[in-house]
This record gives structure tokens, sequence and C-alpha cells, in this order.
């Protein structure tokens, strides 16, 4: 069954105002449990407005939202409750820290849910381990972290509501590269840990590439596209024309490809290409001798 | 939400009044309201309100805001017809009911009054429609320049208004962002009582204060990277200068005040 599916959503800033702008523009989705999902789209392209739909945060000016086969918004006091399944990260989570220590920070979500004290203590240091925020450092003041490990406590503080659904918003943004592939890779291994729906909104194709088993792809407030990733990426050229890029190495794959060479034109993991480019090669050093 | 809070009110535009100089629009706002004061009698505040009326034609603001900008003081306009009406006991009596008495003399000073106070409200906020926050502080250093001779620190006051009126859209985008990412951890800001609530806020305010006094930093590092030391020898990007709107506006005020002391005198 779709975990999360909307029907015809739309939803449109300062309605009646001269800065009236559509954000999204009739969406039909339908996303299936334990699938790890990659959006994409420019700025602008209503991704953020998206994503905000899905835990009740805003409410569509026309269509609707159905979580878990719930209609979202016939019950408001059912809110909450939809937003402890649907986890949602923003960008620049670290901004939202507040509490005077890392573990009460992390504990602030479960707290709210109105759990046991064991179950609260039991999730918090779960988590803790799941992103990397050793014992000690629980009990440090947030504020006194690095910009990484801040970025780590706040995602902690959404996982550890163990939504059914975890949506990050950039998470990797502004980090260096050691702090965007630390990232990327415990959201991976929590969502291979707990077989949870996963849906990662990037700038990076090269990381949606990696990571995701679907990709949706928003342009001017509108679905583009929702198909895998070799099928999102064979559309090389509508998607840079819409002032997105294709992985790096599938655009070196398309340009072998137009030089003339031979080969797969689905390639968009580095890994992948490797493994094609080193089979051809000893394809082609088979056929010299 | 709480995006549609407006700050200040200005309403952008291009009519002469939008264009005038505002240090002329503050000085001619005072001399509106002085003129509105000194209107004696029917005639001489009627040449007030066709100068509110005409005024507003001009600006190109539409009647909607009009009406925007006098519900805040309805209450105050209905309080004093009220009061005027009731216990202004001299002049014809018109209707009594035992103790309440209403007089000729109390209906005219009560609709005397409510049409000053609606023709003040209107003139008045007219200089906030037309003037940008900015071009409004801007023309209040100017004026109050003067007090520098006095050690009053004039651009510095200046200068906060500025960043203040600078900053609260982002505050507010802030804020929005802030309260979403908690209301996404649950966060219950919505219900409970005073106490509960007011405890709800912590989690907003805290990160709040964090990024503001991060973000003042921020800023005293820009300014002092790009050599800022104060007014002292500051030139500026827009010069304020007087036009010949600003001339015509001017004279148009000089007249209608001449037209209600003439009025005074006169009936």
């Amino acid at each position: 069954m779709a975990v999360i599916k909307t029907e015809g959503i739309s939803y449109v800033y300062g309605e009646g105002t001269p800065f009236r702008k559509v954000a999204v523009d009739n969406v039909d989705l339908s996303i299936d449990e334990g699938e790890f999902i990659g959006v994409i789209g420019h700025t602008g392209s209503g991704k953020s407005t998206l994503i905000q739909h899905f835990n009740g945060l805003l409410k569509p000016t026309s269509g609707s939202v159905y979580i878990d086969g719930e209609r979202l918004w016939d019950d408001k006091n059912r809110l909450r409750a939809v937003r402890f399944k649907v986890g949602l990260v923003f960008q620049y989570p670290e901004y939202q820290l507040f509490e005077e220590d890392c573990y009460k920070d992390i504990a602030f979500g479960p707290k709210n849910m109105g759990l046991s004290e064991e179950e609260i203590d039991r999730r918090v240091r779960e988590t803790a381990k799941l992103v990397g925020i050793k014992e000690e450092t629980l009990h440090k003041s947030p504020f006194e972290l690095s910009g990484g490990q801040k970025r780590r406590v706040a995602i902690a503080g959404v996982m550890a509501m163990e939504p059914k659904v975890l949506i990050l918003d950039e998470p990797a943004s502004g980090l260096d590269p050691k702090g965007r592939s630390r990232i990327l890779g415990l959201i991976r291994e929590y969502h291979k840990e707990k077989k949870n729906t996963v849906m990662l909104v990037s700038h990076s194709m090269e990381d949606v590439a990696k990571h995701c088993s679907k990709i949706l792809v928003m342009n001017n407030a509108k679905v583009f596209c929702f198909d895998t990733p070799a099928n999102v990426f064979h559309r090389a050229a509508e998607l840079e024309s819409m002032g997105l890029a294709v992985p790096q190495i599938t655009r070196v794959f398309n340009r072998l490809r137009a030089m003339g060479c031979d080969i797969s034109d689905d390639v968009y993991t580095v890994g992948f290409g490797r493994e094609l480019l080193l089979k051809k090669l000893a394809a082609i050093k088979e056929a010299g001798r | 939400m709480l995006k549609d809070i407006t700050i200040g009110q200005y309403f952008p535009g291009s009519s002469p009044i939008h264009r005038m100089d505002s240090r002329v629009k503050l000085v001619l706002t005072i001399a509106f309201i002085v003129m509105l004061f000194m209107a004696g009698n029917v005639y001489a505040l009627s040449v007030g309100v066709i100068f509110t009326l005409v005024s507003f034609l001009i600006s190109d603001i539409p009647f909607k805001m009009i009406l925007k900008s006098l519900r805040p003081i309805l209450l105050i306009i209905i309080l004093t017809s009220i009061l005027n009406l009731f216990f202004i006991r001299t002049g014809d009596v018109l209707w009594e009911w035992k103790f309440i008495k209403i007089t000729e003399d109390g209906v005219s000073t009560a609709g005397f009054m409510t049409v000053r106070i609606i023709c003040l409200i209107v003139g008045s906020s007219l200089l906030t429609y037309t003037t940008s926050p900015i071009d409004l502080t801007d023309g209040i250093e100017r004026l109050l320049s003067p007090l520098k001779k006095i050690r009053v620190p004039v651009h510095e006051l200046a200068m906060m208004m500025t960043i203040a009126l600078r900053f609260i859209p982002t505050l507010i985008e802030e804020t929005d962002k802030i309260m979403s990412a908690q209301k996404a951890r649950g966060a219950d800001l919505e219900t409970g009582g005073l106490i509960s609530r007011a405890r709800a806020l912590i989690p907003i305010l805290i990160p709040l204060f964090v990024s503001s006094f991060r973000r003042a930093e921020d800023l005293a590092m820009a300014m002092e990277c790009r050599c800022y030391h104060g007014g002292e020898g500051r030139t500026r990007m827009k010069q304020l200068r007087v036009h010949l709107v600003d001339f015509v506006a001017i004279f148009i005020v000089a007249a209608f005040i001449a037209g209600v002391v003439v009025m005074n005198i006169f009936f």
C-alpha cells in the first residue's frame, strides 16, 4: 500500500495579493513503503513546499494528502499524530537545537509523543549511536559542537521519533565533503536498518543517483517525472534544459556514445561506470590480440 | 500565517506624493495636523476635509487601505462621539429620556470631533503609505541632524532603526521556519493553558535568539569589513533632494492653511 498518496494537491502562496505564486501545481503522487526516494529540482521548483504537505505543516489549497490511507486535515487533532509518523528534517536543522544538552534535544520529539522514560532513553541512545554521536557528547550543550555534529544531533532528534517515513530537506548542504558523505552514509544506513521509507531532497545528482531507488523531479511547481534513476537520467537533455544536470559520470558516458563508442547509456554511478569501462577495455584488448 | 503581517504599511506607487522628499512629507504632515487643530468651525474643518480627500485621490492608494488604517482607532472614534453626545448639555435639547439628554451642541461637537479624528488618521497614514520605512528613517535622520550639536547620536539611532526594519522580515521568516521545525517534532503550540503555552515558546525563542546574535555578529563584522565608522563624513548613495513636486506641495499646504485661517476669521 502506498504510505504517502496525494491527489491533485496545489499550494498557492499569497492568494489574492500581487505576490501570488503557485508553489505546487496539481501534484499526484503515490509513494510505496520502504522506498528510498530522491527529490530533485532547481531552487523554487516547489520541492520544499511539497514535502511540508506530507506531515500536515501546510494545508493544500486544493486536493488531498493521504498518509497510510488516512486523509489529512479531516480531523485537525490528528495532525500531531501524523507528524510522528512522517518525520521531517528541515534544511539546516541545527538551527532548531535549543535544549541544554544533546540528550534532551534528541528526546524532545519522543517526549512529545508521550512515551515512557525507558522508551525515550532507549531511542535517544539508539539514534545517537546510529548517527555517530558518542555517549559523552550526549551530555554536552549542542552549541559546543561542530557544525557536522550539530547537524547529526538535529537529524537524530527526528529519527528518534521512529517515523514510518523520514523526509530530509537537503541534509548535507553547507557541509564539507567529508561531512556530506558521512550524513548521506548514515541516512542510507538508517534506511537499510529500519526498512523505512526515506525521502531525500537534494541538489546533488550524484548523491541522489548513488542512494535512491526512485527519483522525483520537480519543475515549475509540477512533477516532471517520478521514476527509477535509470529512466530519469535517460532524459538527460530534458533535465539539462530545466537547469538540472545529470551525474557527471552519466555525462561522460553520453559523451563517449556521441563519439561513437558502443556503450550502455544508463550509467549513473561511478562504480558501475568503472566496471563497464574495464569490461570494455578488456574486450578491446582481447580483440586486438 | 506570520508572513501576512505587514511591516509599516508602505504601498508602492509612483504618484506625486510618492515622489516627494521624505523630509518635506514629514514636515507637511505635521503642518497638516496643526491645520486640523486650528480649524475652529465647520467651514474651516471642511477645508481640512477637502485637503485630506484631494491628497488621497492624488496618492493612488486604494480605498480599502483607508478603511484598514481606520479600523484600529474605531473604538476611539466611537468613544469620543458617545462622550460628546451625552455629556455636552448646552444648546437646544433634541431628545430626552430620564437622565439622558441629547442636545444640538452635543451632536454637532460629536460630528466635528469624529470628522477631525478621521481626517487626522487618514492624512497622517498617507505618510506611511507613500514612504518606505527606509526613506522615512532617512528623512527623520536629516530632520533631526541639528540635534547632533547637542550630542544626540542621531545617525546611530537612525542606523539602528534601519537595521531593525531591515531584519524584521528576516526574523519573521526565521521564526516561521523554527516553528515548522519544532512542530514537525511534535511541539504543541496551539493547545493548553497559559503556562504550558508560554513553555511551548521556549523551543522557538532560544533558537531565534541564538540565530539573532549570530546574525548581529555577522552584520557587525561585515560592516566593519567595509570600514563603517559611524555617520561622520559619510556620503549617501541616495541623496535627498527637494524637487518641484515638493515646492508645489508646500505651496498647496500653505494655501490650505491660509484657507483654514480665513474660514476661522470670517465665520
